[in-house]
């Protein structure tokens, strides 16, 4: 199955704290049919969603998870509240970071040297994950964006396992206001966890690919 | 509009950089409430935090022997980690200063705390979060509102309280419990639907941009049915007051370095950047610092779009020379309050 960029347009997102909202506005900003979902029935979200995201839809998980690309922006240490049956088979962006010294140590994480998105891959078995949004302040995501082409245009890292996944969300970025740069496979996603220089930044694609680069060819992957 | 201050604590710095003692720090916060209180600011919040470079651990304890000391001024926490602490303990500590303070003048903020370190040294787990914070928000608010001493309650994070007494009661029946957040969503929602006072601290990006979530909070309460003078909106923001502008900036600017560097340490940023820095201190930045012009305006400007009853600033981190916390309490309760009550009024 492959999905093309530009089939791309509904986008579900799962969590309504402030990655989650800013992702929605942005995401209407360019002109997608946005759905909110938290653990809470849509119902009781609604008010939330028509002033912090108008525009957008508050819905069940089970409708957020049936858009053509999900973004999952739930605090980490919930992400068993994910329903692998409901992301089986779609597009899935992991916006979501392992912060330890910010959110507290998290067993799962912190007894487990892969990157935060491995393991949510591993708990997500049928979800075509990409990791990426998570390397961009929730601020910045609102005021960074420029049109394609544009001089000093910011780049966002993104990594994951299924390429079509990959070339929806590098067109899904790029109408956000953003280049996307590939920087592999999921693994390849430890160069832009917090901590990292890419994280602590605001590149340009050509910056962002240098360092990339380097980062990968300093952990060998 | 009331104008006040808060802090975290300040550990001040050799001059080879080496800090000195943390007795030193409260004992200059607590010289600041008192001075703030003479000057006529109208609020001092103590905020929890446990660490050598902020080390205001125990707000309860300070703000009863500022209530003590001081005359006129509103006290509370900014904020009470109320998640990892005892809110049997913390509505019994901050009643006690209600009772020395003579009524009135005694208030807890309740906060989920924007750092991890009260999960290790209270004994806690960090994925237990959000039923700590739910349930001993509950409580506290069970207290509060209790029209007698004795106390029922049951939960699943601690055990039942079943007709036991809380003593002492507030000299005016309850103490104002508000609630902290930093911006989510959320937390505005639950302010609004539980009819709590609502302070938003606001330190990075653009503080206008915070006024939906007012709205929310605002739409939130009306909508539960709550109403009337518990509805209300507070911001809590960095910044420091100098006669100049220059001056001002040139203040604050160290100690904002060393405690970025700090953080940056622990959670991994780079080095703190001046131009961002200097970014942040001009309109629509997030960090008030200014002469007492600049200052009231941008408070009055943020006033239009949060409709806030309260701003209050903290000024004192990273090793400010205390004696420059001192100045900007001065010109914030004699030059900037009156100014904002001007502007106010001309409105």
């Amino acid at each position: 199955m492959s999905v093309q960029p530009e089939s791309i347009t509904t986008v579900g997102i799962l969590g309504a704290g402030r990655v989650g909202t800013a992702v929605a506005r942005q995401a209407l900003k360019a002109g997608y049919e946005v759905r909110i979902a938290t653990a809470k029935p849509a119902q009781e979200i609604s008010l939330l969603v028509d002033i912090i995201t108008p525009g957008a839809a508050a819905v069940d998980a089970a409708e957020a998870a049936a858009s053509d690309l999900v973004v999952v922006a739930v605090p980490l240490h919930k992400y068993r509240t994910l329903s692998p049956q409901l992301l089986a088979g779609r597009t899935v962006i992991d916006a979501m970071n392992y912060w330890a010294p910010t959110d507290g140590e998290v067993d799962d994480f912190e007894n487990d040297p892969r990157t935060s998105s491995e393991i949510i891959q591993d708990f997500l078995p049928g979800a075509r994950l990409v990791k990426t949004l998570n390397h961009i302040g929730y601020h910045e995501l609102e005021e960074d964006d420029k049109a394609p082409g544009r001089p000093g245009r910011r780049a966002l890292a993104l990594a994951g396992d299924h390429d079509d996944a990959k070339a929806a969300v590098a067109g899904f970025l790029n109408r956000l206001g953003y280049d996307a740069v590939d920087a592999g496979s999921l693994v390849a996603g430890r160069a832009f966890q917090p901590g990292t220089e890419v994280f602590n930044g605001s590149h340009t694609s050509h910056q962002l690919q240098n360092l990339l680069a380097a980062a990968c060819a300093r952990v060998g992957v | 509009m009331e104008i006040g201050a808060y802090s975290f604590g300040d550990t001040q710095l050799n001059p080879d950089g080496s800090p000195r003692s943390t007795s030193e720090a409260v004992r200059n916060l607590f010289e600041g409430i008192v001075h703030a209180d003479q000057a006529g600011l109208d609020y001092f919040g103590v905020g929890e935090h446990h660490t050598t470079s902020m080390p205001a651990s125990s707000p309860g304890a300070l703000i009863a022997a500022a209530a003590a000391a001081t005359r006129q001024i509103k006290l509370g926490s900014a904020a009470s980690i109320i998640g990892t602490d005892d809110p049997v303990r913390v509505f019994q500590q901050f009643a006690t200063a209600d009772a020395v303070s003579g009524g009135g003048r005694i208030e807890i903020t309740a906060g989920r705390g924007s750092s991890a370190e009260t999960f290790p040294l209270f004994g806690y787990d960090m994925t237990d979060y959000d039923q700590l914070y739910a349930e001993k928000l509950d409580l506290l608010m069970t207290i509060n509102h209790h029209n007698s001493e004795y106390v029922t309650w049951s939960g699943s994070v601690r055990p039942t309280l079943d007709k036991l007494a809380v003593v002492p009661r507030p000299v005016n029946g309850q103490i104002p419990i508000w609630l902290a957040t930093g911006g989510n969503a959320g937390s505005s929602a639950r302010a609004g639907q539980l009819g709590l006072p609502i302070s938003y601290g606001i330190i990075g990006g653009a503080p206008h941009r915070f006024a939906p979530l007012a709205q929310l909070y605002r739409a939130t309460a009306a909508k539960a049915g709550h109403a009337g003078a518990n509805i209300q909106v507070s911001v809590a923001a960095l910044g420091l007051i100098a006669p100049t502008k220059k001056e001002a900036l040139e203040r604050f600017y160290p100690g904002w370095h060393n405690l970025n560097i700090e953080m940056g340490r622990l959670r991994g940023w780079p080095a703190p950047d001046r131009r961002a820095y200097l970014a942040q201190a001009e309109a629509p930045g997030a960090y008030y610092i200014g002469d007492p012009d600049e200052v009231a305006e941008r408070i009055v400007h943020l006033h239009g779009y949060m409709g806030h009853m309260r701003h209050f600033l903290q000024t004192d981190i990273g090793g400010l020379p205390h004696e420059h916390f001192i100045e900007s309490l001065t010109l914030l309760a004699t030059e900037v309050k009156p100014r904002v009550e001007r502007l106010l009024s001309a409105k």
